[in-house]
């Protein structure tokens, strides 16, 4: 109940944040999902036992988050909802990596440097993500994936789901509410309920789809949905693009805090 | 369920992405053209219902837990395979977008594991020859759960393959697929008995709906011949990119190498060999499967090899030292990076208010 409840909340709490008007949420939308791939593909291809290299690609979600004056709570608190999976799946690499390296005096073992490695990443990349919708919102990310040639049948299908989402949670919600009222001290629904709950909101569904596309028709609809003009890109757009694929390549070819490091203990000796 | 970003390397998750469109892209060219445009509200509005549907929790009889729909085997059930695999991917691509569960780079093999396997294997190769012989309750429950079984089974097997093919995790095969498998036994199982309690429930009630889905009135059917060739090629192509995969993976020569060598830092020979091992260290974007020497050394001061080369003042000793500090500084800066624009930016706005 309470998950349905966040769940919903989250999606709102999104879609506010979309509807911002900063910098960075009037860069084009094809522009900062590409560059949103780009910082994902290398952050993942950092080698297993990177930690050091890949802190200053922690610039790219801080510098978005502030240009685009997005709260930092709720984007850290689905970062690290997101983090269970990863952390059961590499919680297991210090149990099978026990070879010891020393790092700064401190004996380590070199599984734990790739859990931490793999940790990071995960933060990382969850972050990208989140942060691609926070700025950018479906319907424009939606007219980014028509730009790329993504087929219109896909795209559609992914907005109207979107936009039913809020509408079947809600619905949802209420079966579970009815339900919970009349089965009180039960965790989920018994077994004698689960074809006729989950049943009944199918033949709904259908109902409810054929409602939509009569209305679709009645308002015009011939297979297209208009997301409104999408505007061309500009200069300012492709120098946002070009500077982070710039300054992502630097960190993954330079280890930046290695250098910085080596020039500081250069300096003092 | 759901792979993770952080999982996978770029070259597996490139791999599923490309298998992941061709599968979308043949999908979409077989719902019938005419039929489309209805189609497409209905397409949607189950997406929504099965995302929303997935948040309801089954009490499992006598554990005292709960388990809750996966959705790709119903969708299958009540769309076809290519509606439903499409439907699949549109859920699965909001739920990475809005709820971190999977990741972009990720959602190709996410797709894959939970579309493609459910609404390509399990529907036509176990699910529909049950019910070819006509629909009664027990086929009903006999061939949700069978299909719902081995399409989990699969899943759960393509996670394993694709999260070691990534390497990015130290767990051996056999102990990743000891652990993996039966727990997708059990989700399985409870996927199977939800989907056979909704699918007895919607016959009874208004079997035109399954009906239409079967025959392929509805979303057009898939013809088995065609199916299996395509798996027969798929298997091809993923047995050529996988034994790549799998030569190119040093693993074993990593560990010989850190063996052999111990901790003294390998040298490369002079001349060409040694610009191109430079060059390749510093374009690889595979540096786990490349022939990249310093890696094999410890872990941190894994870069000495690196800087060495690099006109850096040589602590060889202290670089460990130095990676920390600089760790520190970068941190530190990118805090610095982060408040000065965000007090600069409500300065600003409380300028302009």
């Amino acid at each position: 109940m309470s998950n349905i409840m966040n769940s919903m909340f989250d999606m709102r709490l999104l879609d506010d944040l979309a509807r911002k008007e900063t910098a960075v949420h009037r860069m084009h939308p094809l522009v900062k999902f590409l560059t949103t791939f780009v910082y994902l593909i290398v952050v993942v291809s950092f080698g297993r036992y990177e930690i050091t290299g890949l802190l200053p690609m922690l610039v790219y979600p801080v510098l978005v988050l502030t240009l685009a004056e997005l709260p930092i709570r709720p984007i850290l608190n689905r970062m690290l909802l997101a983090a269970p999976f990863v952390i059961g799946i590499g919680i297991l690499n210090p149990v099978f990596d026990h070879q010891v390296v020393m790092v700064g005096g401190l004996a380590i073992s070199r599984g734990w440097i790739t859990f931490f490695s793999l940790f990071l990443k995960s933060l990382l990349t969850v972050c990208a993500a989140l942060l691609l919708i926070a700025t950018t919102g479906m319907d424009k990310l939606a007219s980014a994936l028509r730009m790329l040639s993504i087929p219109r049948l896909f795209v559609l299908q992914l907005l109207l789901t979107y936009r039913y989402i809020s509408v079947f949670m809600e619905e949802v919600s209420q079966i579970l509410m009815a339900y919970s009222l009349r089965a009180p001290q039960q965790k989920g629904i018994h077994r004698s309920a689960w074809g006729s709950l989950t049943g009944q909101l199918i033949l709904r569904t259908f109902e409810k789809a054929q409602r939509v596309y009569l209305a679709m028709c009645l308002r015009g609809f011939t297979g297209e949905y208009n997301t409104g003009a999408s505007k061309s890109i500009t200069a300012m757009d492709l120098a946002y693009m070009a500077g982070w694929c710039l300054f992502f390549a630097l960190t993954r070819i330079y280890d930046i805090p290695m250098l910085i490091g080596l020039l500081l203990t250069g300096v003092v000796q | 369920m759901h792979m993770a970003d952080a999982l996978i390397s770029p070259a597996v998750g490139g791999t599923m992405w490309a298998a992941t469109a061709g599968v979308a892209a043949y999908s979409i060219k077989k719902l019938p053209r005419e039929l489309d445009e209805k189609k497409i509200p209905l397409m949607g509005v189950m997406g929504a219902f099965v995302f929303a549907a997935q948040m309801i929790n089954f009490t499992i009889p006598g554990t005292g837990s709960s388990g809750h729909l996966g959705g790709g085997l119903l969708l299958a059930i009540l769309l076809g395979p290519y509606a439903g695999f499409l439907t699949m991917a549109s859920i699965l691509t909001i739920q990475a977008l809005f709820f971190a569960d999977g990741g972009l780079l990720a959602l190709g093999c996410n797709i894959f594991n939970l579309g493609f396997f459910t609404c390509f294997i399990a529907y036509p190769l176990i699910y529909k020859p049950i019910m070819a012989k006509g629909y009664n309750p027990k086929r009903i429950w006999g061939a949700s759960m069978l299909a719902a079984i081995v399409g989990l089974q699969l899943g759960a097997f393509g996670v394993v393959l694709e999260t070691l093919f990534s390497g990015k995790t130290e767990l051996p095969f056999g102990t990743f697929v000891a652990l993996m498998q039966p727990i997708h036994l059990a989700i399985g199982i409870v996927e199977g008995l939800v989907v056979a309690a909704i699918v007895s429930f919607v016959w009874k009630e208004q079997p035109e709906i399954i009906k239409k889905a079967t025959s392929g009135e509805a979303m057009g059917s898939i013809p088995i011949k065609k199916v299996l060739t395509g798996l027969a090629l798929a298997a091809m192509f993923a047995g050529g990119v996988f034994s790549w995969f799998a030569s190119a993976n040093p693993d074993g020569l990593e560990w010989s190498m850190l063996k052999t060598a111990g901790v003294e830092e390998l040298k490369a020979p002079d001349g060409i060999h040694r610009t191109l091992s430079k060059i390749q260290s510093k374009i690889a974007f595979l540096p786990d499967y490349s022939f990249k020497a310093p890696e094999t050394e410890s872990a941190v001061s894994a870069e000495k090899g690196k800087e060495g080369e690099a006109a850096w003042p040589a602590v060889s000793g202290g670089t460990s030292v130095s990676g920390l500090i600089g760790a520190g500084l970068t941190l530190a800066l990118t805090a610095i990076i982060g408040f000065a624009i965000g007090s600069l930016k409500k300065k600003k706005s409380d300028l302009s208010a």
